[in-house]
């Protein structure tokens, strides 16, 4: 087993597993966006002055591919108002003014009887507002129901190949027998005999303890994978474990395969044996601007002000503040904004870590298509994107890109290749949309 | 809020938040450093006028980039050292008894016509180094096509293969290098030596060089040559000449090779074929510096001949596609 993937890069990893798990404690207000998911926001449950507990659900919608979102302190509604949200935007959001009592309402855990039957588990992840935790927030109780019939293979990601994450590595090594017990009921709820536990070789530790543990007994084969970015991608995970392909604009599910990540499994487990609702995660805090990297508990909802504070303050002015992992990480402009469910780490960065040049001028070495994971040439793609010919972008399959950032990585000229590629998605998109829209009103004249 | 302190700001950038430290000048030094056991033995070997040939080129090299981009208020790249391995390479190409002025005579051609006119490091489409030799040997063929050593007119050992007649030296001195021939390609003991450092660097990879003296190496067994033994005629041609440095050296520079991974395997080879077919039919003893401008020039078209296999799609999508695309097309025809 393990096949090997094409590309790839070798980042400085800046790892720290051995900072031991501390609880942030809760703060005094949380702000709990409405969109903590691919799809439509949900609509608050409550309005200002009711009263909430801890793990209650106070946002919900009908539509399919959501999940709902839950109090994360108990408390009192201050507020329910638009608010910065980690993607940009202002969010529909529930403020608790926290009483710092985390009086609890629980689900009713599963019955043995539940546990076994793949609807009562699929209900359950989905009522605990379970998403995919590795970053995408993808509905995870709609991904496997969507998945049935076609998925074969069971993957759950445990490469952690981003830089100074540590969250999925300390969920391993704290937690493997839940974590275990949560992969078995996602195999079961996805109706499959065996689930692939992919990690890679830089935690020998946490696979020998999972070894230890009869993985064989939950339907749980662990994969020992090559220590390379990106590994933890998914289609990378799919090609590594089982030697298959994503097609072109397809879906896992298209060859057989559901993808998901450590935290996701063990969301699953919180959630069928002990009832609780998605709202907190191990959050690594680390950056140049911090004096030493954290990782923290963190109820959703907690401001990156109130985590910078109980980091221990800035050593040094940060210029940037990256959300998730630096290579797919995103930039967030305001230390209002909160953590959510997908944020499994926050990078305070300074000069330190800037590489960004002025005039940046290609020597076309062709590192990035060396790297390039998808197969995929960086440099000319990035030529016809300075020229803004989509049809040759699109001939050189610019709509494969994963954005993993390998290219950009590797660069030594420091061209802005993810970027560009990024935007020339958008503008097929925004092509394809206004074609679309060209040919209905051409239809509609000719009905006329 | 008034009592909020200063609002931060942070600033939003793209992706990765990261880069790897290896930039351009880094890659530029490692080139310097590889060639430094080259340049150590020209030295030795044909005595401090060699160091002086590389210093001035290199110094002449930069300033007329240096000078051109000032001129022209564009931005300053000498930074990059892009510019200082051109005129170092450039020396590594001539023979010894080059005077200083010719060789930057040889670096204002090679900076300014073949690189800056064209808009500047990775633009150009013709090596720079072997283009400003080619315009020497061109313009001053009665200096530079031969090899003097202490005053002394020396034959190559091309020149006797090229004659037909036995070659003087035996392997050994043609690997390490105790033969006449120009400043950085006599000893490939030296030239491998760099070679091993720049891949072991990542700076190049092997596929380039390794098509090109692998052609080579192949042609010459399979053809040979009247009067020689093949695996003499063959390492003789491989160590002998301009294959080892400038495949290693010259054929994997950046801007001028392509950067598909298929596209490099062909156009190695497409040098090895042309430097053999110059050296059995030509009238130059030499002809990897010609075979690797005339390649040059079928960069892009072989770049954009050699795709890759698009990630998702097997060889049986593949094969059904054109299949369809067949069909459809006969569909049209009828």
């Amino acid at each position: 087993m393990a096949f090997k993937f094409r590309g790839g890069v070798h980042p400085n990893y800046m790892k720290s597993p051995e900072v031991p798990v501390t609880v942030m404690a809760p703060p005094k207000q949380v702000v709990i966006p409405m969109a903590q998911h691919i799809g439509a926001p949900c609509t608050p449950l409550v309005k200002k002055g009711d009263t909430v507990k801890m793990y209650q659900k106070i946002g919900d919608t009908q539509a399919p591919v959501a999940a709902p979102v839950h109090a994360s302190v108990s408390g009192t509604v201050v507020a329910v108002e638009p608010r910065p949200h980690p993607l940009g935007d202002l969010v529909m959001s529930v403020v608790i003014e926290n009483d710092f009592q985390d009086t609890p309402e629980l689900m009713e855990p599963l019955t043995p009887a539940q546990l076994k039957d793949p609807e009562a588990i699929l209900q359950r992840i989905r009522e605990a507002g379970v998403v995919g935790m590795g970053g995408a927030m993808f509905p995870t109780a709609f991904k496997i129901a969507s998945g049935r019939g076609k998925v074969d293979t069971l993957i759950i990601n445990g490469a952690e190949c981003e830089p100074y994450l540590n969250g999925d590595h300390l969920t391993m090594l704290g937690f493997p027998e839940q974590l275990l017990k949560g992969i078995e009921l996602a195999r079961i709820a996805q109706g499959v005999d065996k689930a692939y536990y992919g990690i890679e070789k830089n935690k020998a530790d946490a696979i020998a303890l999972l070894n230890s543990h009869d993985p064989a007994k939950y339907g749980v084969e662990i994969v020992p994978e090559e220590e390379i970015y990106p590994q933890g991608g998914e289609k990378m995970q799919i090609k590594t474990i089982t030697n298959r392909e994503v097609k072109p604009g397809g879906l896992p599910a298209g060859v057989g395969c559901c993808v998901i990540s450590t935290r996701t499994a063990y969301a699953i487990y919180e959630a069928c044996y002990e009832g609780k609702s998605v709202v907190e995660r191990i959050v690594t805090y680390a950056g140049s601007a911090l004096a030493a990297p954290v990782n923290a508990l963190t109820r959703v909802g907690t401001s990156y002000e109130y985590i910078a504070e109980q980091c221990g303050g800035f050593v040094k002015t940060p210029r940037k503040l990256v959300l998730g992992g630096p290579m797919m990480g995103i930039c967030c402009t305001t230390l209002e904004t909160v953590t959510v469910k997908g944020t499994n780490g926050v990078l305070f960065f300074t000069e330190e870590e800037d590489r960004t040049v002025d005039e940046p001028v290609c020597i076309r070495c062709g590192k990035c298509i060396n790297v390039c994971p998808m197969r995929l040439e960086p440099t000319y793609m990035y030529l016809y994107y300075k020229k803004r010919d989509l049809d040759m972008l699109e001939k050189y399959h610019v709509t494969d890109c994963i954005e993993c950032g390998s290219c950009t990585f590797r660069c030594p000229a420091r061209m802005p290749l993810t970027h560009a590629f990024k935007t020339a998605k958008l503008m097929l998109q925004a092509r394809a949309a206004r074609e679309k829209a060209r040919a209905e009103a051409a239809a509609k004249e000719a009905r006329k | 809020m008034n009592e909020k302190k200063e609002r931060l700001i942070f600033d939003v950038t793209y992706q990765p938040q990261v880069r790897t430290v290896r930039d351009t000048q880094r890659i530029m030094l490692d080139v310097i450093v590889a060639t430094l056991p080259i340049v150590g033995f020209g030295v030795y070997r044909f005595g401090w006028h060699v160091l002086l040939l590389v210093v001035s080129s290199m110094a002449a090299a930069v300033f007329f980039e240096w000078a051109y981009r000032r001129l022209l208020k564009k931005s300053i790249t000498i930074d990059d050292l892009s510019a200082a391995v051109t005129g170092l390479l450039l020396i590594m190409v001539l023979p010894p008894q080059t005077p200083v002025w010719m060789a930057v005579v040889g670096d204002f051609f090679a900076i300014v016509i073949v690189k800056q006119l064209y808009g500047g490091i990775g633009k150009n489409f013709l090596n720079p180094a072997l283009a400003g030799r080619a315009f020497l040997t061109a313009s001053y063929s009665g200096v530079l096509t031969v090899v003097v050593i202490d005053g002394v007119t020396c034959a190559t050992p091309l020149g006797f293969l090229k004659a037909g007649s036995p070659v003087p030296y035996t392997l050994a001195q043609s690997f390490f290098g105790a033969i006449p021939g120009s400043i950085g390609e006599i000893s490939s003991f030296a030239i491998l030596a760099g070679a091993a450092y720049l891949i072991a660097r990542k700076v190049i990879r092997w596929r380039i060089p390794l098509s090109v003296i692998g052609t080579v190496a192949c042609i010459c067994l399979l053809f040979g040559h009247s009067g020689y033994g093949r695996f003499e005629w063959m390492l003789q041609n491989v160590c002998a000449g301009g294959v080892m440095f400038t495949g290693i050296f010259m054929a994997t520079d950046y801007a001028t090779s392509p950067v598909t991974i298929h596209g490099q395997i062909v156009y190695g080879i497409g040098i090895g074929a042309l430097t053999m077919l110059i050296r059995y039919f030509g009238g130059y003893a030499e002809g990897c510096s010609y075979a690797i401008l005339i390649m040059n020039l079928c960069t892009w078209a072989i770049d954009k001949a050699c795709h890759r296999r698009q990630f998702g799609v097997s060889r049986a999508d593949l094969a059904a596609q054109r299949a369809a695309a067949k069909a459809a097309k006969k569909e049209a025809a009828s």
